[in-house]
């Protein structure tokens, strides 16, 4: 357990040290919510209906433009064979990078999320759900996108190729995402959606380190 | 199983297999096209465009057919480190891109005069078309590496991890209350269609299956040689870096 730790902190002093990451996680996704007002018009009862599903969908492209920087930066400059060489079982390590990753891009945008959401107009019925399923959705993003992530290392552009194989996988945290949220402003209970996402959660926390470390091994072999 | 993993063994069961899997294909084809286009009845609700079924239910079968068969491949290959399930993955790969595509368009083909529209974001329209981006993305990711055997490793964890998608297809119609009917060939107490209308689903789906074992043979073939080619070059290559 303390290696996990040891880690998580690593990363997490990686990503505040090179600074930027975090910020410009957090500035593509103000950036992109406002962008909509001027796309569709300003009326506030549009932006109301559309409001969960920007969000969801934006926060869901700015923790996929960071997947990059969770395994990336350390295969380039070889620190991921030391990592996979430790004692500790890798998708312990693994777990701990993502861990790392979602507090330093999900946790930020989670922050972000009810501020834009007012600038949406959102209902506020719904800004408890927007937090709930942003907590139990953003894991699932770094937890499922860790393996996508692990997989293009070393392939012919990584990135565009990272998003094929990612976003298909996303659509589940998206539907169950908005519709939380959807069914709060609408006064029915949110619940069923939101234990559907803690069900994901669950399934991704155990299974998608493991798949992630199976894919880095075939990565440095 | 490990038989088949010498590729000499397995190209000379492929040379008994093929005439067989090809006349089974165009046997099947010919009689099922022959029902579903003449000799059936119209639907006493859907008219003649109940024909479009007849190629619509057997490629949606194949569709998830051949995801499920390139999973099981991809764990053989990852488990037993088999050499054939590899290429047979990736041969299955194209053949469940085009049914899932054939699939999605006659749908959408018999939607427009039933129910009024090209598309509907159902539950299990919009399964079947993740499971188009889960073969896109398995295509693109194989060829992505310079070393093949990388691309084929890192494709067979990506085949795994999408087959979660599969039973959600499946069950998509029962979970959710969508505007696609619910299953009605294999279900409990038997089919609920008519056998003048069953017997032609059947012939299409066996033509169907006897197809992809053509195509998966002529691919894992042209795969085989390929790799052949590959290592007589690469001993010509050390040939003439040894002679210099």
């Amino acid at each position: 357990m303390n290696r996990f730790f040891e880690v998580v902190r690593r990363d997490l002093r990686l990503a505040l040290r090179q600074g930027s990451d975090s910020v410009m996680v957090v500035t593509f996704f103000v950036l992109t919510v406002v962008l909509f007002p001027f796309g569709i018009g300003p009326e506030a009862n549009v932006l109301e209906r559309v409001s969960a599903g920007v969000l969801m969908v934006t926060a869901l492209l700015a923790s996929m433009l960071s997947l990059d920087r969770l395994f990336q930066a350390d295969y380039e400059d070889g620190s991921l064979e030391l990592l996979v060489l430790t004692p500790a079982p890798l998708g312990m390590v693994v777990a701990a990078k993502m861990l790392a990753h979602w507090l330093t891009t999900g946790l930020p945008l989670m922050a972000a999320a009810p501020v834009l959401a007012v600038l949406l107009h959102m209902h506020e019925d719904g800004f408890l759900t927007l937090l709930a399923a942003m907590a139990l959705g953003t894991p699932v993003l770094s937890l499922v996108g860790g393996i996508g992530a692990a997989l293009v290392l070393g392939a012919r552009r990584g990135g565009v190729l990272l998003s094929l194989l990612i976003l298909p996988l996303y659509v589940p945290v998206l539907i169950f995402g908005v519709g939380a949220i959807d069914a709060a402003v609408q006064g029915m209970s949110a619940k069923p959606h939101l234990l559907i996402l803690a069900a994901m959660l669950a399934a991704a926390l155990v299974l998608a380190p493991w798949a992630s470390a199976a894919a880095l091994r075939q990565a440095l072999e | 199983m490990h038989r088949f993993a010498n590729p000499a063994r397995f190209l000379r069961l492929a040379k008994v297999i093929l005439p067989w899997s090809n006349a089974v294909a165009a046997l099947c084809l010919g009689a099922g096209l022959y029902f579903a286009l003449l000799g059936s009845p119209a639907d006493y609700q859907q008219g003649e465009s109940v024909r479009i079924m007849y190629v619509h239910v057997p490629s949606a079968w194949m569709g998830m057919f051949c995801y499920v068969a390139m999973a099981v491949f991809s764990a053989m290959a990852l488990i037993w480190k088999h050499p054939l399930a590899d290429l047979l993955a990736k041969a299955t790969a194209p053949v469940g891109a085009a049914f899932t595509f054939l699939c999605l368009l006659t749908g959408s083909l018999w939607g427009k005069p039933m129910w009024g529209t090209w598309w509907a974001w159902d539950a299990r329209l919009t399964s079947m078309l993740i499971l188009l981006f889960l073969y896109f993305g398995y295509m693109a990711l194989v060829n992505a590496f310079d070393d093949p055997e990388r691309g084929h490793k890192a494709a067979a964890i990506l085949a795994l991890v999408g087959a979660v998608n599969v039973p959600v297809i499946k069950w998509s119609v029962d979970w959710w209350n969508t505007l696609h009917q619910p299953a009605s060939v294999v279900k409990m107490g038997g089919p609920a269609i008519d056998s003048s209308m069953l017997v032609p689903l059947l012939l299409m789906a066996v033509g169907f299956k006897a197809y992809w074992i053509s195509i998966l043979i002529l691919r894992g073939r042209a795969e085989i040689a390929a790799q052949k080619v590959r290592i007589i070059r690469m001993a010509q290559i050390h040939a003439a870096a040894q002679g210099e």
